[in-house]
């Protein structure tokens, strides 16, 4: 992943100074000789865009912190992310408030087209299932079709709702990339 | 007590749907990222011609016996790059709360791409051949004078800056007009450079 130089002025500044130089040099190569100048041109395109793509990206390296729980005495949020055509998921007794997210899977091309539809229609019965299904007495159960990554859904998910664990339904895999990059407690269901 | 079961999905009452986010990719970042795509064709299309007009077909560059006022440019060239120090000192000085350094700043700022933008007028108006002399002068006025535009437009958006800044409506905290600014004006520096690297020096 690729800083971007655009991201805030002072990375902009940086990028400017970078540019600054590389100018410097295809003058100089410019001035000995036209063709010298374009080969040095390409060279610093080069550098440039390897330079960009050697640099890490702010926060990616650390790794998310841990948070306290917020959640007032007798409330425990669940947040659970399912896969499409999950039919069933077990919580705990002591979820009063749980959030399904069913990531609307999709191919790459299906991704980079945009031809989502049939994949946020089966994410969206899916949702709506388990949340009938999880639906009891003393509970709020919502249900809300995410991102096309499991990650990237419960990162989303965890911005309006504050969840005490995230129990995860489906691939396994999907626990040990959703717990390096969430600050609460991540399980399997 | 009653269960109470949500879905968000299948009815949305007396209010639009709920946008679905994805934080792939931030609405903001995507926009920026729109921005920079149609700059990058923009100019693009403009160094295309330019190419065609001088590597395909082979056409002098600068055609005899016209002359292209290097010296003039690279001096252009200098204010404007110092400009943009000058921006980056007045955001420093905004996040510092120095109140004189961001005013200080964003004034000198204002003051070189104003310099710029007259000195490149008063260039036209002496260099002595126009858009209907060929393709060389043709080329040479639509990418400078596209960066031009640029540049007043970024002279537009750091007069209104400067305004504010003077009325005291930056803080530390609140100064996110100066940075969305300051990159505007970063990347009319990175663009000129691409421009007077190509059309002057090369």
């Amino acid at each position: 992943m690729a800083r971007n130089p655009f991201r805030s002025e002072s990375e902009m500044f940086r990028f400017l100074g970078v540019v600054i130089v590389a100018a410097v040099l295809i003058a100089i190569g410019a001035w000995i000789n036209v063709w010298v100048g374009v080969v040095v041109a390409v060279l610093a395109v080069a550098g440039i865009v390897w330079w960009l793509l050697q640099e890490p990206v702010p926060g990616t390296a650390e790794p998310a912190p841990k948070l306290a729980s917020q959640t007032p005495a007798g409330t425990h949020r669940v947040l659970v992310v399912a896969p499409p055509g999950t039919t069933s998921v077990q919580v705990g007794d002591a979820a009063t408030e749980v959030v399904v997210i069913v990531p609307a899977l999709a191919s790459k091309l299906e991704a980079a087209t945009g031809a989502v539809d049939d994949r946020r229609a089966e994410a969206e019965q899916t949702a709506l299932s388990l949340t009938r299904s999880l639906s009891r007495d003393g509970r709020s159960v919502r249900g809300e079709v995410g991102a096309d990554n499991p990650v990237l859904a419960v990162e989303d998910a965890l911005r309006t709702f504050g969840a005490d664990e995230v129990l995860v339904a489906g691939d396994e895999a999907w626990v040990d990339d959703i717990r390096a990059r969430v600050a609460v407690p991540v399980r399997h269901a | 007590m009653v269960a109470h079961a949500e879905a968000h999905l299948d009815h949305h009452e007396e209010h639009p749907p709920e946008p679905h986010y994805s934080s792939r990719i931030s609405p903001s970042i995507l926009g920026m990222y729109l921005f920079i795509g149609s700059e990058i064709m923009l100019f693009g299309s403009f160094f295309t011609a330019y190419f065609f007009v001088r590597v395909v077909n082979g056409v002098a560059w600068p055609t005899p016996p016209f002359h292209l006022p290097v010296y003039m440019a690279f001096i252009n060239t200098l204010i404007l790059v110092t400009s943009s120090f000058t921006m980056h000192w007045a955001l420093t000085s905004v996040k510092k709360g120095n109140v004189f350094g961001l005013r200080a700043g964003l004034l000198l700022t204002f003051l070189m791409g104003l310099t710029f933008l007259i000195t490149q007028v008063t260039e036209y108006l002496r260099i002595g051949f126009n858009t209907g002399d060929g393709a060389f002068p043709t080329i040479f006025f639509c990418l400078t004078g596209l960066h031009g535009c640029h540049v007043f437009v970024g002279l537009t958006i750091l007069l209104f800056m400067t305004i504010r800044a003077f009325r005291g409506h930056f803080s530390p905290d609140h100064h996110h007009g100066v940075e969305i600014g300051g990159i505007y004006w970063h990347f009319v520096d990175v663009m000129w450079i691409l421009v007077f690297l190509t059309v002057y020096i090369i």
